[in-house]
């Protein structure tokens, strides 16, 4: 396995970390719209992120990152190339991180009500695109011999990417129901339990339409074994629901995630961005990478930090691990404070 | 095709509006961080109550900045595949592995340890709350490094060399130890950091006066107040030093960005440093200049007397070396720019100085003219002498009007270091037009470049109006939660609240929850 095969591989593990966790926090901000009945319950909902929705999100920027410097032809293909919706996706996450932050730092109906509208639109919005974007990545796009993308925007919309987009945007809703589900105490728990079984359902016949239609149009044995643990845990992760088993059920929407995206990355390899119009002018492995020397300077990197990353990020969901409810949320902080009156003169009497 | 309309020209215009926007938030984030986490650390060792409430208070404004920083960051990371997809092809073995261990080194940093700190105040004890904001401003600092050694790439390119693939010519890794820890990248890095100093000093200056002079809030604003001028004063002098390093480092590399900030069109020599010029850019003279004999040698070689070579030198030589073509950036830009920069981050040099000298509470001071940790302080001349009222009032106010000057210096700053290497985008090896996209239409980066600059805009007036109102309040009574932290992670609390029994325990709200 040379070093750009490693990187393949790790590329496919940075946006499998990404859609793993950003995958469930998209989903809750689907949920604010989808399963809270009111105002405390969505605060229930984003909470159950609050803490680490900002670390998630790293993965994304690791991936591009590596992307860049490990596939520079890539890095520079795919986003000029896919040059709107990337731009919907950007400005998306710009919304939705100040949103979270800024939401409850003004008591007025009007400012929460458009932060919670936008958590819900830009937590819907790039779970769909992110699906159309590989959809198209592995159906290949009209790349010419330059490494140019020549194709126009509508060019992206065709049947295959958009269900893709409709099958993240499913996942990602169902692994946020099911984390909800794990996260939450009281009635918003066993609601969650419940919409997880129907999402669930919707999931796995979207799922199992586009993951078969990628395996008879680009697949082999490997991608099979993919695609048929990627079908099995995420029917088994709807069976743990209607069990019970939020834990196990979780895990296992977790590892339709992991089968899922590894098949793609599986039925992609050894291209890493398919040309349509020639073959020969498919983006590779080779192609499109750094030479051996940066490559082995950004492994070194990867393999001290990454288990750190790993270690850190794990300890956070450990610290933050308990489940919340109506119960835990603070009170308005704008509510008045009956200390409040004496401000001034406790200050002066420190 | 129009000129104003050229694909790199909205390019260009794109990064500028994004990059300058994004490092608005970048100085106050860096400082911000290490100023709260100086704060925290002092309420954890000395207990007293005026450092947790300036450290949640000014904690307060540091995530109202940094969630703008974060997310405007992101736009960045990707900006470069989608304008300049030829210069991430042309750069990309070098460029991008900076970039890359930025974000699985320093963003991951940041971002978990953030949320930790935010989210932690019932769920870590004090200690460990403390050093998850020292780990955040780690983070902000490791992320500057990484940012400036691959500018620094842009600015002196290191450690390549140029070979072709599929008949295309790209800069390939030759020493990555050279790109990291290169000249330009440690006097840079030590710039940026330096004016980032500067900048938290003369903003926690400047809202420490606010409340000062309403007498509001005196104990802890008062101690914000010494902290801010202290910083200033710091940061004043890191910058002042590490500026001189860069000019003559500049000096070595890019002799045109220089004799541009100063319109120094023929070689001089001595050179000298120019106050005010006018001149005509097509026949490359000033109409007029006031100028101080040389100083400009001063600054580029350390001597009176060196000649400094001039615009139009620079400029044939260049035409020798690369071929044809105008190797001039724009010259009154560069000009304006460093003047500004200079400009703004001076005048927040003079007064927070003057400022840390007034409010001194003992040194050289009568006893009779110091004032308690609950009192306003006077400002004070000399050991009897009160500065006149007249003349105290306007530092006041001045140094309060002036708490975002070092900012709008250090934008200026990098509008002077990036428009000064035109029409480079890597000094002398790839040209600026050579960079952009060529499959991304006008229409394309017209949509991008107004969504962005309205998004943006959008989110500066909601930012600001944020800050102001959280400035305005103050910082915030403690509460019980407060002043009883856990003293294990994720446990009940330990002290006063101890006794609580387990069910009430599990159903205690979080002390912070968005």
């Amino acid at each position: 396995m040379e070093l750009h095969d490693v990187w393949f591989v790790l590329i496919a593990v940075l946006w499998i970390g990404y859609f793993f966790l950003e995958g469930f926090d998209f989903g809750v901000g689907v949920l604010t719209k989808l399963l809270a009945r009111d105002r405390t319950e969505k605060r229930v909902l984003i909470n159950t992120i609050g803490p680490v929705w900002d670390g998630n999100e790293v993965w994304l920027l690791t991936a591009g990152g590596a992307t860049f410097a490990a596939f520079p032809e890539w890095y520079a293909t795919l986003f000029s190339g896919f040059y709107l919706p990337l731009l919907i996706i950007l400005l998306c996450l710009i919304v939705r991180g100040v949103a979270f932050e800024y939401r409850a730092k003004r008591p007025e109906e009007r400012w929460q009500t458009n932060w919670e509208h936008a958590i819900f639109w830009t937590s819907l919005l790039p779970a769909f695109l992110w699906g159309v974007a590989f959809g198209n990545i592995v159906r290949g796009v009209k790349i010419d011999a330059q490494k140019e993308y020549v194709g126009n925007v509508l060019d992206l919309l065709n049947p295959y990417s958009l269900l893709g987009g409709l099958v993240t945007l499913a996942l990602f809703t169902f692994h946020g129901t099911v984390f909800t589900a794990l996260k939450t105490v009281g009635d918003i728990r066993i609601r969650a339990r419940r919409l997880a079984l129907a999402l669930g359902l919707v999931t796995a016949v979207l799922a199992l339409g586009f993951l078969v239609w990628t395996q008879a149009d680009k697949g082999d044995g490997k991608s099979l074994a993919a695609m048929i643990v990627a079908v099995v845990a995420l029917a088994a992760a709807v069976v743990a629901i209607k069990l019970g088993r939020e834990g196990w059920s979780f895990a296992l929407s977790g590892v339709t995630i992991v089968a899922a995206v590894a098949m793609l990355f599986l039925t992609l390899f050894p291209n890493v961005m398919p040309s349509s119009l020639n073959e020969d002018w498919s983006l590779t492995v080779t192609n499109a990478s750094s030479t051996p020397y940066t490559l082995k300077i950004m492994t070194w990197c990867a393999g001290v930090a990454t288990p750190i990353v790993l270690l850190y990020q794990s300890w956070t969901y450990w610290v933050f691990r308990k489940r919340i409810g109506t119960q835990h949320i603070a009170p308005d902080p704008h509510a008045p404070d009956p200390r409040a009156d004496g401000a001034h003169a406790t200050d002066a009497a420190q | 095709m129009d000129l104003a309309l050229a694909p790199e020209t909205l390019a260009r215009w794109q990064f500028g509006i994004t990059t300058v926007y994004h490092f608005l938030f970048v100085p106050l984030t860096i400082s911000l961080a290490a100023l709260t986490a100086i704060l925290e650390t002092a309420w954890v060792r000395t207990g007293k109550e005026h450092y947790l409430r300036a450290t949640k208070f000014w904690g307060k404004l540091f995530l109202i900045n940094i969630a703008m920083g974060v997310v405007t960051g992101i736009v960045q990371e990707f900006q470069f595949g989608m304008n300049w997809s030829d210069y991430s092809r042309f750069v990309g073995d070098i460029f991008g592995a900076p970039l890359a261990f930025e974000a699985l080194i320093a963003f991951f940093f940041e971002s978990t340890f953030i949320g930790l700190w935010i989210f932690g105040w019932d769920k870590l004890p004090k200690k460990l709350h403390c050093a998850t904001i020292w780990m955040v401003s780690i983070g902000t600092i490791l992320s500057a490094y990484f940012i400036i050694a691959a500018n620094a790439f842009m600015q002196h390119p290191v450690g390549y060399r140029i070979t072709e693939r599929d008949g295309k010519e790209r800069a390939e890794l030759t020493d990555f130890a050279k790109v990291l820890f290169q000249e330009t990248t440690l006097v840079n890095f030590f710039h940026v950091i330096a004016a980032s100093v500067l900048v938290g000093g003369a903003f926690m200056t400047g809202i420490a006066i606010f409340h000062l002079r309403k007498k509001q809030h005196v104990r802890t604003m008062r101690m914000s107040l010494r902290l801010g001028l202290v910083t200033a004063f710091a940061g004043t002098l890191l910058t002042v030093i590490s500026a001189d390093t860069l000019g003559k480092v500049m000096y070595e590399q890019q002799p045109m960005k220089m004799s541009a900030a100063e319109a120094l069109w023929e070689s001089e020599k001595p050179a000298p440093f120019s106050i005010f010029a006018y001149g005509d850019v097509a026949e490359g003279h000033n109409k007029v200049a006031i100028e101080i004999p040389g100083i400009l040698s001063f600054l580029a070689k350390n001597d009176f007397s060196s000649e400094i070579p001039g615009i139009n030198d620079i400029n044939r030589e260049s035409q020798e070396k690369y071929g044809p073509g105008d190797y001039r950036p724009n010259i009154p830009t560069a000009y304006w720019s460093y003047r500004w920069m200079i400009g703004f981050g001076g005048v927040s040099m003079a007064l927070c100085t003057a400022g840390l000298w007034l409010t001194r509470r003992r040194f050289w001071l009568a006893p009779e003219h110091r004032t308690g940790a609950d009192d306003v302080p006077k400002l004070m001349l000399t050991k009897n002498r009160e500065l006149a009222p007249k003349l105290g009032i306007w530092w006041w106010r001045l140094s309060q009007w002036t708490l975002i000057f070092p900012l709008i210096g250090t934008a200026w700053g990098w509008i002077f270091t990036e428009t000064g290497r035109q029409p480079w985008v890597v000094y002398g090896v790839l040209r600026t037009e050579d960079a952009v996209s060529p499959g991304v239409s006008q229409g394309e980066v017209l949509t991008s470049l107004i969504v962005f600059t309205l998004i943006y805009a959008i989110l500066a007036v909601i930012e600001v109006r944020l800050l102001l109102k959280y400035v305005r309040q103050g910082p915030p009574q403690l509460t019980e939660a407060d002043l009883n932290p856990p003293t294990r992670i994720g446990g009940p609390p330990g002290g006063a609240g101890a006794d609580t029994d387990a069910d009430a325990e599990a159903d205690r709200p979080m002390a912070f929850s968005y």
